[in-house]
């Protein structure tokens, strides 16, 4: 290892990682078809996409699993194909699935991965004390992950990858199949690993999640990218904010509708609901609501309802998350 | 939680690459090791079936078996004693399979490790797996009979042997560990290849009664001639040219398995 070189070549750039082009097929179906991304140091970049739209794929090219058919990736300016041995002491990585050894016990685990970074044994038993402690499992650190749950699972497979203080980690799917409240210790180390200086580039298939992570978010779909900014930004194109109001009384329905004015007005006589575009300004409510309040009319509820990621989803690709292309989904679950 | 305890600066420790690569191979085989002794199932697996043959040809086949001047116990120890080496190897299959089918590989491969670690690491465990079992073998083989002649020098090149043999068939196994695509397959891939070996073979029975072509295959192929040097060593008969061909043999093997199994990794790992 040559520690100065490569901090060295990591200044040289503000970008972690940047990938240009990257494509990958497997036989006949193209998993990834040219995608472009950059991630600024220190941030997390989060890749949003259903199963098979290639989020997979591109962690795996990125932590030189897998070979590239045509692009080029860069981490800190090495070649993830031609200096994958450079990449892989830079790097950290989190699976969909739980990477650790059942038979060996969860300290066991963190040494084990230690001396294959190439860290002093000092350092290693030092680290595994640290990483323990944080992830709360220091009870059962003597015991072999055979007995563990699958929350312990998960956050000792995030240790593991953290054991030689990568700058770059990779978190593939990292909640998929947690309890809430393991998802929120998990989102908590992720903030951490952030205010500490780690890029992370992570893939999900959760709204919320690349919501409340991401610096920026690159939405995919098809192996190609089909949307990218912040969370704002993605929710912007969508369309503005808007107030909702839930009538009282389906009987007042319609005195509501002829007293309520405004721009991109929805009715639902159902729900006993309208809803209409606004900038957001308490002035408009104000308005809406003494009108209904003058003309006789009971207000239930009313709500600002900003567009969530699952209607950018929605509105950029037609479906929902939760609608796999299953055809792209048979044939990355073959390999 | 402490906060911000992740970046203390890790420094990581400056040795050549062979050294590492040595490293990076004990490690696998400490893991390997490690399961050995919390997996006792397999240990006794090894050792278990071999004891239950040898008792089923010494004292069911035994009797009816012509084995000359040599009584059919010193005869069967060598047979024996091989066949448990080889079945023995087909854990490197079963465990390099499992490993390739759960997530643990990808995190190995993601690794600045030697991309050959894993492998020398099962190798490694299986050899120290063999050599337990060999012991418990052998142990069975004196309370029913078995009476070597075995010198100082004849004990070490059986030992030798036995140990490049083990290793030879490991990396066999290692090969057929990354072609199998299920664990299912690992398990019995093993069985369809060594059970004929072993039993077209001096193993059990002398080679003189077969028909013609399969003695001609019995009599030369690598697992005969490592009988045949191992029973010759132990119990006195001829060793002929059977010491030096066996030895080629694991050796051939070994030159040939290793760089096939560790060249298949490396492609499997990017395909």
């Amino acid at each position: 290892m040559e520690p100065t070189l490569e901090a060295q070549k990591s200044i040289s750039t503000d970008n972690a990682i940047v990938v240009k082009g990257l494509r990958k097929s497997f036989k006949k179906l193209t998993v990834l078809n040219g995608i472009d991304l950059c991630v600024k140091r220190g941030t997390v970049l989060a890749l949003l996409g259903p199963n098979g739209a290639g989020k997979t794929t591109t962690i795996r090219i990125l932590s030189t699993l897998l070979l590239p058919d045509g692009g080029q990736a860069l981490i800190h300016s090495f070649d993830v194909v031609r200096e994958a041995s450079k990449v892989r002491s830079l790097i950290g990585l989190t699976g969909q699935y739980a990477a650790v050894d059942e038979y060996l016990t969860g300290e066991e685990n963190l040494h084990m991965i230690g001396r294959l970074y190439r860290l002093s044994h000092q350092v290693i038993k030092r680290r595994t004390q640290e990483l323990l402690e944080l992830f709360d499992l220091m009870e059962a650190s003597a015991r072999t992950v055979k007995t563990y749950s699958g929350g312990m699972r998960r956050r000792l497979d995030l240790a593991v990858s953290l054991i030689a203080a990568p700058p770059i980690i990779f978190l593939d799917e990292p909640t998929t199949g947690l309890d809430p409240r393991s998802r929120l210790i998990m989102w908590d180390i992720i903030e951490q690993l952030v205010a500490a200086g780690t890029t992370i580039l992570l893939t999900t298939q959760d709204m919320d999640e690349a919501d409340r992570l991401a610096d920026k978010i690159v939405v995919i779909d098809g192996g190609k990218i089909i949307a990218e900014g912040t969370s704002d930004e993605l929710k912007q194109r969508v369309g503005s904010e808007r107030l909702e109001i839930t009538i009282a009384e389906a009987s007042s329905f319609e005195t509501a509708k002829r007293v309520v004015y405004g721009d991109d007005i929805h009715l639902d006589s159902k729900t006993r609901t309208l809803s209409l575009a606004t900038k957001g300004g308490v002035h408009q409510l104000k308005q809406v609501l003494s009108r209904l309040e003058e003309a006789g009319v009971g207000v239930e509820n009313v709500s600002f309802h900003r567009p969530t990621l699952d209607d950018v989803f929605l509105t950029l690709t037609g479906h929902t998350t939760e609608q796999p292309n299953i055809e792209i989904e048979r044939q990355e679950a073959k390999k | 939680m402490t906060k911000h305890s992740f970046i203390t600066s890790v420094q990581t420790e400056k040795h050549s690459k062979i050294f590492w690569s040595l490293s990076d191979s004990w490690v696998m085989a400490k893991r390997s090791i490690k399961h050995i002794t919390r997996n006792l199932d397999q240990l006794f697996a090894v050792a278990l079936f071999p004891i239950m043959f040898f008792l089923l040809f010494r004292y069911v086949f035994g009797g009816a078996i012509d084995t000359g001047d040599l009584s059919y116990v010193n005869y069967l120890v060598a047979g024996i004693l091989v066949q448990m080496l080889a079945f023995g190897a087909n854990y490197t299959t079963l465990n390099l399979a499992i490993d390739l089918q759960r997530g643990i590989v990808d995190r190995f491969r993601s690794l600045p490790m030697a991309s050959s670690a894993l492998l020398v690491g099962h190798v490694g465990a299986d050899l120290v797996r063999n050599t337990m079992s060999a012991l418990i073998v052998l142990g069975v083989s004196f309370l029913v009979g078995f009476q070597p002649v075995a010198g100082p020098v004849e004990w070490m090149l059986v030992l030798g042997l036995a140990i490049l043999f083990s290793l030879a068939i490991s990396w066999l196994s290692a090969i057929m560990g990354l072609l199998v695509k299920s664990i299912e397959a690992a398990q019995w891939t093993g069985f369809i290849v060594i059970f004929p070996l072993t039993f077209v073979s001096s193993a059990f029975v002398p080679t003189d009664t077969m028909p013609e072509a399969l003695r001609f295959f019995a009599e030369n192929q690598p697992l005969t001639q490592v009988i045949e040097a191992i029973r010759g060593w132990l119990v006195g008969t001829p060793v002929g040219d059977s010491g030096w061909l066996g030895f080629t043999w694991c050796v051939g093997i070994i030159v040939v398995a290793m760089p096939v199994a560790t060249w298949l990794f490396r492609r499997q790992a990017l395909r």
